[in-house]
């Protein structure tokens, strides 16, 4: 690459500079909200500097809404799921993409079709089973039916395939190690850059989930982020500089989580969509 | 082979099936199970507390004529094609500004990408503050150039522009990751032959990168419209359970869990639960015939 800026390469950096700053601006706008009072943000024209009520609005929050328990049952239901997620999926995977096994295709084919099923087609017996199993307000109502997916499988053994090689295997069999074993000293090595992108995809979407913790939640004292945003701007719909600093502080631990493995996620991104 | 055998074969392969038994058995539980239930669902009314009561096939005769329900899935369908014909466009733009030699790529890329990882919920409330027609920075943005202020909130279409505009700030980094993946694969030589022969940026793009892109783009349309069926929170957040006036913003999912969870009218919530099914399996199919035409044997 010349390090000499063509015209039309600057005109490209610009435009892709004001197109980055559009998208980055609710971000920056959420923060003004948040740190101003709901005067100052209903006042035309409207305010796009930091206020100095920060703290007083997520003071607000907490007094409000129980934010630290909806966090410890969000983080509590993002990081069982994800282990769980990354335990049962990619042994499946490498079970799949490694091993021949009678009915391993059939089942193959089985798992692919489930990416057919939309979920609300089961939602609302699931509610009835988990009201069933007692499980309805419980995090557990979240976290079972998500501890394996087919699409985790499904990518990781695109990957598996390519990565864990026969030989290893056949030496590791030679060597006398069990199934159980060669995966855990061979398989999940090998695999740890795919556990890496599943791990925060699996994350991220627990964290954001709404639909169906809104639906088992329901007359819960402990729910997720998620519904007590909801419910914290249902109830104080008034109080706008409150509903943004909970927003605000809903939102930062997990976009923190994901600029730590931002470049590695979004790579893998890309690769699933040429190759998958 | 004999039973013998066959039985050591099977008892072999038991560490093979019972790893992969646990996303079998929770499918079982949670997909199989209730699919089938649901379907039994649709031909009671029950509203998940009292007895229920067999209706037959009285669900589905009041979902056809149900306007509220066709016009959710027009509501959705509207959305979709007004999100995604820009989202394209704008992906398009940002993945060939990747593909170019500017600088700072990687910043670039995650700030692009960061609105999908973000809660709906969260920016949901946030954009709801944009689309406030006396206060919000959209209309004060508008009022700059000479636009009159839009009634976002209460206006049908201006509802699901402003449903849209949140799909597609959400999802064009997205895609434009997709997209930038794709033109990176793309052999060079055609370029260097297109150059010899003249063809400007323009044509370039059009005769050359564009329909070799073309498995790419349609997988971006594959999931958009996969996503695009099942839109609900930002409905939801911004409009409520009733998706606004006039119902504007009223999806098929929404549709869905207000009939199930908010009214409690379980047997209808299935018979509309299957109706959104054959949707999204039309939808499926007409997608699929999109991405088959080109035949090209060989690889599934």
């Amino acid at each position: 690459m010349n390090r000499t800026a063509k015209p039309g390469t600057l005109l490209t950096y610009g435009a892709m500079v004001v197109g980055a700053l559009i998208t980055l601006f609710p971000y920056y706008q959420l923060a003004v909200m948040a740190s101003n009072t709901t005067a100052d943000i209903y006042s035309s024209p409207p305010t796009f500097w930091f206020g100095g009520h920060l703290f007083e609005n997520i003071g607000e929050v907490f007094a409000k809404i129980d934010f630290f328990g909806s966090l410890l049952n969000t983080l509590v239901v993002a990081i069982a799921t994800t282990v769980l997620v990354l335990f049962f999926d990619s042994l499946a995977a490498f079970t799949f993409a490694k091993y021949d096994f009678p009915g391993s295709n059939v089942l193959f084919g089985i798992l692919l079709a489930t990416f057919v099923v939309p979920t609300q087609l089961a939602a609302i017996p699931q509610f009835d089973l988990m009201a069933k199993f007692g499980l309805v307000g419980s995090l557990n109502a979240l976290i079972i039916p998500a501890a394996a997916n087919a699409f985790g499988i499904f990518w990781m053994r695109q990957y598996a395939r390519g990565a864990i090689s026969d030989e290893v295997l056949e030496a590791a069999r030679v060597d006398g190690a069990g199934f159980f074993r060669t995966y855990l000293s061979v398989g999940l090595p090998v695999l740890r850059p795919a556990l890496a992108f599943l791990g925060i995809f699996t994350f991220v979407n627990a964290w954001n989930d709404y639909l169906w913790p809104l639906v088992v939640l329901i007359d819960s004292n402990h729910t997720t982020l998620q519904v007590a945003l909801s419910q914290l701007n249902g109830l104080y719909l008034q109080d706008y500089a409150v509903v943004m600093a909970g927003t605000l502080v809903a939102i930062v631990p997990l976009v923190i989580v994901f600029l730590f493995g931002a470049r590695h996620f979004i790579r893998n991104i890309a690769a699933g969509a040429v190759k998958g | 082979m004999t039973a013998a055998v066959s039985a050591h074969r099977r008892w072999k392969y038991l560490p093979q099936y019972l790893a992969i038994a646990p996303f079998f058995v929770l499918f079982a539980i949670f997909g199989v199970y209730p699919v089938g239930y649901s379907l039994w669902l649709s031909l009671q009314r029950w509203n998940g507390v009292s007895e229920m009561k067999f209706v037959g096939l009285a669900n589905f005769r009041f979902l056809l004529t149900d306007t509220a329900f066709w016009d959710a899935i027009g509501n959705t369908l509207l959305i979709w094609v007004m999100s995604t014909i820009p989202m394209l466009v704008l992906s398009m733009l940002v993945a060939l500004g990747l593909n170019s030699s500017v600088r700072h790529k990687g910043f670039l890329r995650v700030a692009y990408f960061l609105p999908n990882v973000t809660s709906i919920v969260a920016m949901s409330l946030v954009f709801g503050s944009f689309f406030s027609s006396e206060f919000g920075v959209l209309n004060w943005f508008l009022g700059l150039v000479g636009v009159d202020p839009v009634q976002w909130l209460t206006d049908p279409w201006a509802i699901r522009i402003a449903i849209s505009l949140m799909i597609i700030w959400r999802w064009t980094g997205y895609n434009a990751i997709i997209l930038l993946a794709g033109l990176q694969a793309l052999p060079q030589d055609v370029y260097e032959a297109a150059k010899l022969d003249g063809a400007g940026p323009v044509q370039t793009f059009f005769r050359v990168t564009l329909p070799l892109l073309r498995p790419v783009l349609l997988f971006s349309v594959v999931m958009s419209a996969i996503g695009g069926l099942q839109i609900f929170t930002e409905s939801q957040i911004l409009l409520g359970d009733r998706g606004g006036p006039e119902g504007a913003g009223m999806t098929m999912v929404l549709y869905f869990y207000n009939t199930a969870f908010a009214d409690n009218d379980f047997g209808y919530g299935a018979a509309i639960a299957w109706g959104i099914f054959v949707v999204v399996v039309l939808f499926s199919i007409l997608n699929w015939r999109l991405v088959q035409r080109p035949a090209r044997g060989g690889e599934k």
